[in-house]
């Protein structure tokens, strides 16, 4: 294999309605044990993906959304929201899933994965990677 | 350039299956090389040898069935995507318990750590869907 690459997954649609979401989350899982340089961004109704209190009993499908606090336990702890696609939904920090990760180099400690982004600071992280895949 | 090309919608219903395809096959008369092209979400039912198009229409199933076999281009099912939407091969079917299988000729079924291969080993990812 070539020398590590910069990976990131682009997530752009509502959790439920389509299968985007879902799917794209298990690519995620499944692309950590390749040990890439990962990260995950979440603009447009894709950060509705990562909101707390997800119910979906009156749909009838699987809540997934637990798994996104895994994401810390699998190296994936770059995870970058765009700033005005929540506030365009009237969403804020605070609407979304406290996501953490353990630093092992700091004695384990606790650090935030989101990293909350401007649209144009999200675009320089975009020009920076060498792989982008788009759900 | 090496790609490696990632089909997500399926067959009819949207376009990406054909732009894809005509990507693909642009990109190897240039001179260029695919990796591997990749089926995931709907895009797997673009590897089912059941279906019957009218005639007059393209054959989109075949379409890939060709191409893969005249350049030997590998094309994967992504196998949870698959599982999901009823895409069977003989192992599938055995472990499974399916009574039939319906994988077309040049598919075949593996895991998403293909997709996270193509990225790695190609130098571009080209993602034909919404």
């Amino acid at each position: 294999m070539p020398e590590t690459k910069k990976l990131m997954y682009i997530n752009r649609k509502a959790p439920y309605g389509t299968i985007y979401a879902w799917e794209s989350l298990e690519v995620v899982l499944i692309g950590a044990a390749f040990e890439q340089d990962v990260s995950v961004a979440f603009m447009d109704d894709g950060v509705y993906q990562l909101t707390k209190g997800q119910d979906t009993t009156g749909i009838g499908m699987k809540n997934f959304s637990p798994t996104y606090s895994a994401l810390g336990d699998y190296e994936v702890n770059k995870i970058y929201v765009d700033k005005e696609s929540l506030e365009e939904r009237g969403l804020t920090l605070d609407d979304l899933q406290h996501l953490v990760w353990e630093d092992e180099d700091e004695d384990y400690a606790e650090k935030d994965s989101i990293r909350l982004v401007s649209r144009a600071e999200l675009s320089e992280v975009l020009a920076d990677q060498d792989v982008l895949f788009n759900f | 350039m090496k790609f490696t090309i990632q089909v997500n919608e399926g067959p009819y219903q949207h376009e990406a299956a054909d732009t894809a395809y005509h990507f693909a096959r642009a990109a190897l008369d240039k001179g260029h090389e695919i990796f591997r092209i990749f089926f995931y979400h709907d895009g797997v039912n673009n590897g089912t040898r059941l279906t019957t198009p009218p005639q007059d229409d393209r054959n989109i199933v075949d379409r890939w069935s060709k191409l893969g076999q005249e350049h030997d281009i590998d094309m994967v099912l992504c196998v949870a995507a698959a599982q999901r939407r009823g895409i069977v091969d003989d192992g599938e079917a055995q472990r499974n318990g399916k009574d039939a299988t319906n994988i077309a000729p040049g598919f075949r079924i593996s895991g998403l750590g293909q997709l996270i291969e193509g990225g790695i080993e190609s130098d571009r990812v080209i993602v034909f869907g919404d």
